[in-house]
């Protein structure tokens, strides 16, 4: 696909004129998709795609678009300049953007992953026959991504990477199920027959009486997935240069009102320690981390280049959208295995669900329990829970009633399929909740 | 093109118990401005196919972007082989389906075409707009948008079937937020729920260019307003929050391939059983629910689904008893029961899923004024701003933009920050009122996401306002 992008960038460049600039972004994917559902296959199937988003810039006046591609460069070709002829005859229409800018400092890069994956239908064989007996229903996606930049002014930037996500639960009955998931660049059997036994005790437990509890103030567990659900929800507006400048941000009080996280809490965009790519759709390099949240305290915006021209800051490298793509948060000093004794009454946490701000200025954030949650009681995990909705503010919650995050931590690769694979992950601890509210 | 591609896929698929192929073609154009400045005019030119094959029992499915004979030959192999290799461990028999293969064709009507405004218009309007939110110097971000996308798509099968579709759509939306210290409070039109299929008429239709500074006024309004106060209340759902509401809580809960276990791992199961479906009471006489794609110009209107059944007009709930779910042909094989014209994927890319198109609630006989005299103690609360509901589609929580209390019969303060929590297998049981056509609106949504793969696709839904009892209300902080 680098050669098709570079041949297309080109292209491009040899369809300006005049003092015409133009950025191109590429993404494609080949991806096997299978769906599984009571240990059998419900839709199997491949996906290529690829696309090429052009930047027509001429002076301060530009125009975007993205352009499927075939792969055949003859009709790529055809596409493409149809398309530039399109911005061209739009830029006489628009105004000058005062908040224009792309990258002139060129820095080319080129990361090139291996494919070591195996074939799409010996891992669905294999999945089966570990499953054996067992309702498993998810998703198995795998194959290659691949992303790139270029610009008139020579920078080339790729990036490919070859991945798999297996993402699974296994269900004891109705809405009593064990989520888990295997993801990375080498498939490995031994993991998934690890992960199912760790489930199929997880689903012993599932299959006794469930408790229903009431409404209020519980000691909780929040499993590394749980963390990772809470910290999306905070993402969606809660660091991004505009959202702050706007006041749209939902930590709008601790920059405004000097309202603090736990000291424990230090959370980065550690872009060096993720799987996404380094560079970002107007060219700039991310750096290889930015302190977002140091010791309870906001410490950085993402900022991408046109809330950098906007404002009148540098740019950190954030895509358009200014949410973290590598987030991780410093591991604390609770021991993980020592969780449900350090409950004592409580709920175990393992996965948080449908989360959405109450009150978005005050950080006020609902969802809900899903998967195995139990209930601990004396230190032992004593029954399942009904799920249950959950109404807290990040304060209390990472902030005033955080009793403490683990030492360990896992690394979580999205599973997000959205108009493609994603590319997020996350590094991320348990926590130790005290008074976390419940309310339905 | 598309002679080249049905010519070549009758030679191609001729040796198969079953074959299709399905060619989208969309372009799309989005202009905003964001406080009074134009940003990065857009726009996209996707095209792509999916073939599907059953083979024996299994079926398979490749999509490309290469829809040369090339790319076709291939993703056609792609689709046998995945076929093969399942056919052996599918959840179903796939070629006991009876998947048809319909002749048709369907065009969304236009009155005012995209292209009868100039560009130049589109954006002088958008600046106009803009700048008609910028009343205070507390509005701290405002904005102006307008989306609009055309999809056409061909929709073949190897046994004779042929299905042409051309599909306009227009999402216009306005925003104004205000901030005074820690308060930020935003109003957006129809809660972001605005929108349509058709062309630029759908704007005089809206008030696209009278609502503005209303909105911004109400945004500044919400900032000096106490909270929303808690208690269990009457509570009156505009139309951009019935649609939330019918969506989460009806739409998604009634999905066949959910009841049937599909989305477990992902959007989840449902409290509706198969048994339900005929007798059970899902909401009180007054609750009529229809699945209506042939809706002119609401946002899922079509007249073939992507599995090719022809689209009809069917009761999902009839005077509050639960009728039939929103299952495509493949689901309704699987389940033993009738269902609808639903299975839709988002784009070439995605296989077709059980969705909702076009969910609506149907009116009753109420007017506004007799809405809100029924209250003795109450709320009114408008446009979507905060959804989550539990995986089986029963316990939702919702929060709105904008609120007002209901006292002895009429509408009294503002207030801040509204949101209500209930539960779906009770809540339409209370079911008071229902509004009648003056006070219903056509809405939708642009994503709604479902599936694995993940697919986001657009949902209508038309709603009357609508008179709750019992409802746990409360407010912010």
């Amino acid at each position: 696909m680098q050669d098709v992008f570079y041949g297309i960038s080109d292209f491009v460049q040899s369809k300006l004129s005049g003092n015409e600039v133009a950025t191109c972004g590429f993404h494609g994917e080949d991806s096997d998709f299978v769906r599984f559902n009571k240990n059998a296959v419900r839709q199997a199937g491949t996906v290529h795609q690829s696309e090429v988003r052009l930047d027509l810039i001429d002076g301060k006046r530009h125009a975007r678009a993205g352009v499927t591609l075939s792969g055949h460069p003859e009709t790529d070709r055809s596409r493409v300049a149809t398309t530039i002829e399109q911005l061209r005859g739009m830029l006489p229409h628009l105004s000058d953007d005062p908040h224009l800018l792309y990258s002139e400092d060129v820095r080319s890069s080129e990361k090139h992953g291996e494919n070591r994956l195996p074939a799409g239908s010996d891992v669905v064989d294999s999945v089966l026959r570990e499953a054996s007996s067992k309702d498993l229903v998810g998703i198995y996606s795998a194959g290659g991504i691949h992303s790139g930049f270029a610009n008139s002014l020579g920078q080339r930037n790729w990036y490919s990477t070859y991945t798999f996500n297996l993402d699974w639960s296994l269900y004891h009955r109705q809405d009593k199920a064990v989520k888990s998931g295997c993801a990375g660049f080498d498939w490995c059997e031994d993991d998934l027959r690890s992960k199912f036994a760790t489930a199929q005790e997880q689903l012993g437990i599932l299959s006794q009486p469930p408790r229903t509890i009431d409404p209020g103030k519980y000691r909780v567990y929040l499993s590394p997935v749980a963390i990772y659900e809470l910290l999306q929800m905070v993402s969606w507006g809660g660091f991004g240069l505009k959202d702050h400048r706007t006041k749209q941000t939902s930590l709008l009080k601790m920059v405004e009102a000097d309202a603090r996280l736990s000291p424990t809490v230090t959370l980065i965009e550690n872009t060096d320690g993720g799987v996404a790519p380094d560079f970002q759709g107007a060219g700039f390099i991310k750096p290889p981390s930015v302190s977002l949240i140091r010791n309870g305290c906001f410490e950085n915006c993402l900022t991408s280049p046109r809330s950098a021209k906007e404002y009148g800051i540098p740019t950190n490298g954030a895509s358009a959208f200014e949410s973290p793509g590598s987030i991780e948060m410093s591991a604390g000093e609770l021991a993980r295995e020592d969780m449900v004794r350090e409950l004592q009454n409580g709920l175990y946490i393992n996965n948080l669900w449908y989360l959405n701000y109450s009150d978005r200025s005050n950080c006020r954030i609902t969802g809900m329990t899903r998967f195995a949650t139990f209930w601990v009681e004396n230190g032992q995990i004593a029954a399942p829970v009904n799920v249950m909705r959950f109404d807290e503010t990040i304060y209390r919650m990472l902030g005033d009633h955080l009793i403490g995050l683990t030492a360990e931590r896992d690394f979580i690769l999205d599973s997000e399929t959205y108009g493609g694979r994603s590319t997020n992950s996350g590094r991320l601890p348990g926590a130790l909740v005290d008074e976390f509210t419940l309310t339905l | 093109m598309r002679d080249r591609i049905e010519t070549f896929f009758q030679r191609l698929a001729s040796d198969v118990h079953f074959c299709s192929l399905r060619l989208v073609e969309e372009h799309a154009e989005s202009l905003q401005v964001r406080q009074d400045v134009l940003q990065p005019a857009r726009r996209s030119n996707d095209v792509g196919v999916m073939v599907t094959v059953i083979d024996g029992s299994g079926l398979g499915y490749a999509a490309t972007s290469d829809v040369s004979e090339s790319g076709l030959t291939r993703a056609f192999d792609e689709a046998r082989e995945w076929a093969g290799k399942t056919a052996q461990i599918g959840i179903t028999d796939f070629s006991k389906i009876p998947l048809p293969s319909p002749q048709g064709s369907f065009t969304t009507p236009v009155a005012k075409g995209w292209s009868s405004a100039s560009l130049g218009d589109k954006i002088d309007l958008l600046r106009g707009e803009s700048q008609r939110l910028n009343i205070d110097s507390r509005i701290v971000d405002w904005s102006a948008a307008l989306w609009y996308g055309r999809a056409n798509t061909l929709y073949l099968t190897n046994q004779g079937g042929r299905v042409e579709q051309d599909l306009h759509f227009i999402v216009p939306s306005l925003s104004a937020t205000a901030n005074e210290g820690v308060e930020t409070q935003t109003r957006s039109l129809g809660g972001r729920g605005c929108c349509r299929q058709g062309g630029l008429e759908v704007l005089d239709d809206i008030r696209f260019r009278e609502v503005a500074p209303e909105l911004a006024s109400e945004a500044l309004e919400l900032l000096a307003a106490p909270n929303c106060p808690s208690g269990v209340m009457d509570l009156l759902l505009a139309p951009d929050q019935m649609i939330l509401q019918i969506h989460e809580s009806i739409g998604h809960p009634l999905e066949l391939d959910r009841i049937l276990g599909d989305e477990r791992n992902y959007a989840g199961t449902s409290f509706v059983t198969m048994d339900m479906f005929g007798s059970y009471r899902y909401g009180s006489q007054l609750l009529n629910v229809t699945h209506d794609p042939t809706v002119e110009n609401e946002f899922a209107s079509y007249g073939f689904d992507d599995d090719g059944a022809p689209a009809t007009k069917e009761f999902i709930i009839r005077n509050g008893i639960l009728e039939r779910p929103l299952g495509g042909i493949v689901s309704q094989h699987r389940a033993g029961m009738n269902g609808v014209a639903n299975s839709r994927a988002c784009s070439w890319n995605r296989p077709p899923i059980d969705r909702m198109a076009n969910l609506n609630l149907e009116v009753g006989n109420s007017n506004f004024e007799q809405l809100v005299g029924a209250i003795e103690q109450g709320v009114y609360m408008r446009a979507n701003n905060s959804w989550s509901i539990d995986d089986s589609r029963n316990k939702f929580q919702f929060g709105c933009e904008w609120a007002q209390l209901i006292e002895n019969g009429e509408l009294t303060q503002v207030v801040k920050k509204p949101n209500y929590r209930g539960i779906s297998a009770t809540f339409w049981r209370n079911l008071k009122m229902v509004g009648d056509s003056s006070t219903r609106d056509i809405l939708g949504t642009p994503h709604c996401g479902k599936g694995e793969p993940n697919q986001a696709v657009r949902v209508g839904h038309a709603s009357p306002t609508c008179l709750f009892a019992d409802v746990d209300v409360f407010g912010g902080e």
